[in-house]
């Protein structure tokens, strides 16, 4: 919506009272770690208010008042508690000063429809402010992670080194452990074996199986559907309890009778499990790229003498390849990500990855978890970026596209 | 006033009735439909459904005293439980008969263990008794009752007896008794002793935090997904890349976020501390209890319940709420009896969804939650791993799976299993 409504300058009575509250929000804390709450609250909200006087009824140059309050309060903060003091300083006076002067110009009302009450107004923003903090309660964890991995220290927490963003603090050591130990990389290999595999056999037996589904006649349509999801719907603790009595039996049978080697067999066992429930994800997001498909291009295929299998792979597999790819995608981070199956079907020389971190978390719990969190987020951040460039590229295939 | 060839049915091009021809072509269809599933279908059956099956069998399989001492349960047949005394030689003949067999085959141990479920000391009275049955011989050694009893008297005690006795039948129901807290007795089901009752409990505390769990994803996903839809295009989209990161990234990374983030020395903590709000002798307990697995699964369930939310709130028009208000309705009014009934299918979605899902969680209850914190999922996993006493784990499995599925049903019919999105 684009400012259609008109501002107007907001009398001093709203303005300073409103900047002096956010003004005693920062004074609390600051006032709390130094010893006195109240006095922090008075201090704060006066200064922000008198700072809001001074710049509206004597300075008069916004640009001007920009700088002076980015600078004075970042010196503040420097002089009170050194480096990390100094960021918070100067990300406060900016907000201090977009505060006062987006009160005072009226700027707030300027996205707004023109008829909305202040009660409304206010509502709005503080609407705003719940959504930002969820969002906040959605996102730190992850953003929390990363500079904890390059702690220089085996500590879980921020040393005062790192917050004083000294060289000393930080340090490599994790990642280089990550790479080093033995543990660590013969996990990250499993990982990497048992996973493809595992989604090669979900996606080619999915796929075809999706396609047999989108069909205008197939028998037991719900029922087959009901089977071939619940691999996600059953908790996982019940499936890896059915699976570790039934795979047991079956590797039993496979060492004693065919004589196949150890450590073979508990691939295999770990692939197929990881197989099934990798299944779901493929099943829904190829049964939903389907949907869109015009069942006519078949049909013109054949007519112009294709067989079955050409129009396959010529006509049909190119326009629902995006939808196969997110879905080998979504099953090869449930194989990655999975670890109670794992831990009940496969043995010590099956550890993945996830499992080597779920024992660092239960016993020794070392930092290096962290640096390979690191990793595992900066993996899921190109996954997300494929999915999502794939799910464009359907929609404009499909001609869906919004924009 | 028909002519020949239209009295006759109406037949396709290559001659054959066209009622006939459309049945085969649509058999044909079926039949290539079912091949292709066919696959898919036969790997899901073998390697899933027969696994739970297999676990449903266990719950109530017990074949193993029978298998172990067969003679012993035939003679015990004949002595009448409710007697109060031991039974008379036919059983200790038999039952030393077995032992020897059992022994050769070391399986004495296991039964053992089997029975120490019911009544803790079997395992130890077997594994004892073994050793000097051992030596004893079937023939020259009779008559056995007094050299059993002088083995270890409690062979002399009928209530050995009768907790074998009990436990001989083939199919039985003990597991599932274990799992609701009560035993099987040759009186029938009683409950169990005071301080063994934690099962119940456990299941109670199971449900009661995934339904905290899911009313606060509800409370938390309602406005993100209202903010999601209602903001243009562009904006709600770079916003959706901050709930799907969560959703993509490994759940052993989330939980191990909420452990650094939680603990006593952890991150929260700090910042509390350096800002004066807790002291530093006082600091916060948020890990290893109940609000630890809630702050950190409702978290890591968030994005389940925000993304059918949005999905049904993207549908609802905005122009219904402006009509609302136009006719004089105040916010709220127009918010609640408008807006929020269009977007209950959504809560209920996301609902059933979370709920299913928080209800086996078994990683994360297992590492922020400490012992109070955990859910019936961990106990299961102690069941397989630990006690080794796989049928109660079996019956505990089977009792969630049939919660999950009847909720699993509630969906499907409320949402439609074909109407499941991702990202």
């Amino acid at each position: 919506m684009a400012a259609l409504t008109p501002i107007s300058r907001k009398p001093l009575s709203l303005v300073l009272p409103t900047a002096g509250a956010f003004g005693a929000l920062l004074g609390l804390f600051v006032g709390t770690a130094n010893g006195s709450g109240f006095t922090g609250v008075v201090i704060g909200a006066l200064f922000v208010a008198v700072m809001g006087a001074f710049f509206i009824l004597v300075l008069k140059n916004e640009k001007l008042a920009k700088w002076i309050s980015i600078l004075g309060i970042g010196a503040l903060g420097l002089w009170f508690a050194g480096i990390p003091g100094a960021v918070i300083g100067l990300l406060a006076g900016w907000f201090y000063h977009w505060l006062i002067y987006w009160l005072y110009e009226g700027r707030y009302r300027a996205r707004l429809l023109p008829y909305l009450t202040s009660g409304q107004v206010l509502w709005h923003y503080t609407f705003r402010v719940i959504c930002g903090a969820i969002f906040v309660f959605l996102i730190t964890p992850i953003l929390v992670v990363m500079p904890l991995s390059f702690n220089a220290e085996d500590f879980f927490t921020f040393t005062p080194e790192m917050l004083r963003f000294e060289a000393e603090g930080y340090s490599l050591k994790h990642y280089r452990d990550f790479f080093s130990n033995n543990e660590w990389q013969r996990s990250f290999k499993n990982s990497l074996i048992i996973a493809p595999i595992a989604t090669v056999i979900s996606v080619s037996l999915g796929t075809l199986a999706a396609i047999g589904l989108s069909q205008s006649h197939v028998p037991f349509r719900r029922a087959i559907m009901a089977i071939l999801i619940s691999p996600m719907i059953v908790p996982l603790i019940i499936s890896a309890t059915g699976m570790f009595f039934f795979y047991s039996d079956i590797g039993n049978w496979l060492e004693g009778t065919l004589g196949l080697p150890k450590t073979f067999v508990g691939y295999v066992k770990v692939v197929l499990a990881h197989a099934v429930l990798g299944i779901p994800f493929v099943i829904i997001t190829v049964t939903a790229t389907l949907v869109g498909f015009d069942h006519s291009l078949t049909r013109a295929a054949a007519n112009m003498g294709a067989n079955p299998v050409t129009t396959f792979f010529k006509v049909q597999m190119p326009l629902i390849l995006p939808g196969v790819i997110s879905g080998g995608l979504f099953a090869f981070i449930t194989s990655f990500d999975e670890v109670v199956v794992v831990l009940f079907v496969g043995s010590a020389s099956q550890k993945t990855l996830p499992w080597q971190m779920f024992t660092g978390l239960r016993e020794q719990i070392s930092p290096t978890i962290l640096a390979v969190a690191t990793i595992l987020v900066a993996l899921s951040i190109a996954l997300l970026t494929v999915v999502e460039l794939l799910r464009r590229r359907s929609e404009k295939l499909r001609g869906l596209s919004p924009a | 006033m028909s002519d020949e060839t239209q009295s006759g049915p109406v037949l396709a091009a290559d001659g054959t009735p066209l009622k006939q021809s459309l049945a085969r072509s649509l058999r044909n269809q079926k039949m290539r439909a079912l091949a292709l599933i066919g696959p898919l279908l036969i790997f899901v059956l073998i390697s899933f459904v027969i696994p739970i099956g297999s676990m449903l069998f266990r719950s109530v399989e017990n074949g193993m005293v029978e298998q172990t001492i067969p003679l012993t349960v035939e003679a015990l047949k004949d002595w009448d439980i409710d007697s109060g005394e031991s039974p008379n030689e036919a059983v200790y003949q038999a039952f030393v008969e077995d032992m020897i067999v059992a022994i050769e085959a070391k399986k004495h141990t296991r039964l053992g263990t089997r029975l120490n479920y019911e009544q803790t000391g079997m395992s130890s009275l077997f594994r004892k008794s073994g050793r000097k049955i051992k030596r004893l011989d079937p023939q020259a050694d009779a008559p056995f009752k007094d050299k059993l009893i002088d083995i270890d008297k409690k062979w002399g005690d009928a209530q050995t007896w009768a907790v074998i006795k009990t436990h001989s039948v083939k199919i039985t129901n003990g597991y599932f008794l274990n799992a609701i807290d009560m035993q099987r007795t040759p009186e029938g089901a009683q409950a169990q002793p005071e301080d063994k009752r934690i099962l119940i409990t456990l299941f109670k505390r199971t449900l009661f935090m995934s339904l905290v769990i899911t009313f606060s994803c509800i409370m938390l996903a309602y406005p993100v997904a209202w903010i999601l839809a209602n903001l243009p295009m562009r904006t709600a989209n770079m916003l959706m890349i901050l709930v799907l990161l969560p959703f993509w990234t490994s759940l052993l990374v989330r939980t191990s976020a909420w452990k650094v983030m939680l603990q006593q020395q952890g991150v929260i903590n700090e910042v509390l501390v350096w800002l004066g709000i807790v002291a530093d002798d006082a600091r916060l307990v948020m890990i290893n209890n109940q609000l630890g697995t809630i702050i950190a699964m409702t978290h890591i369930l968030l994005p389940f319940m925000i993304l059918p939310m949005y999905s049904v709130m993207q549908t609802i028009q905005p122009t219904y709420l402006r009509a609302a208000k136009s006719m004089g309705a105040t916010n709220w009014t127009a918010f609640w009896r408008v807006y929020f009934p269009l977007s209950v299918p959504g809560i209920g979605a996301g609902s059933i969804l979370v709920f299913i899902l928080s209800i086996g969680y078994y990683i994360t209850p297992e590492i922020v939650g400490g012992t109070k914190g955990v859910f019936i999922s961990n106990r299961i996993a102690y069941h397989i791993s630990s006690s080794l006493n796989w049928g109660l784990a079996a019956a505990l499995g089977t009792i969630l799976l049939a919660v999950v599925l009847i909720l699993y049903w509630a969906y499907d019919k409320i949402v439609g299993i074909d109407n499941v999105k991702l990202g």
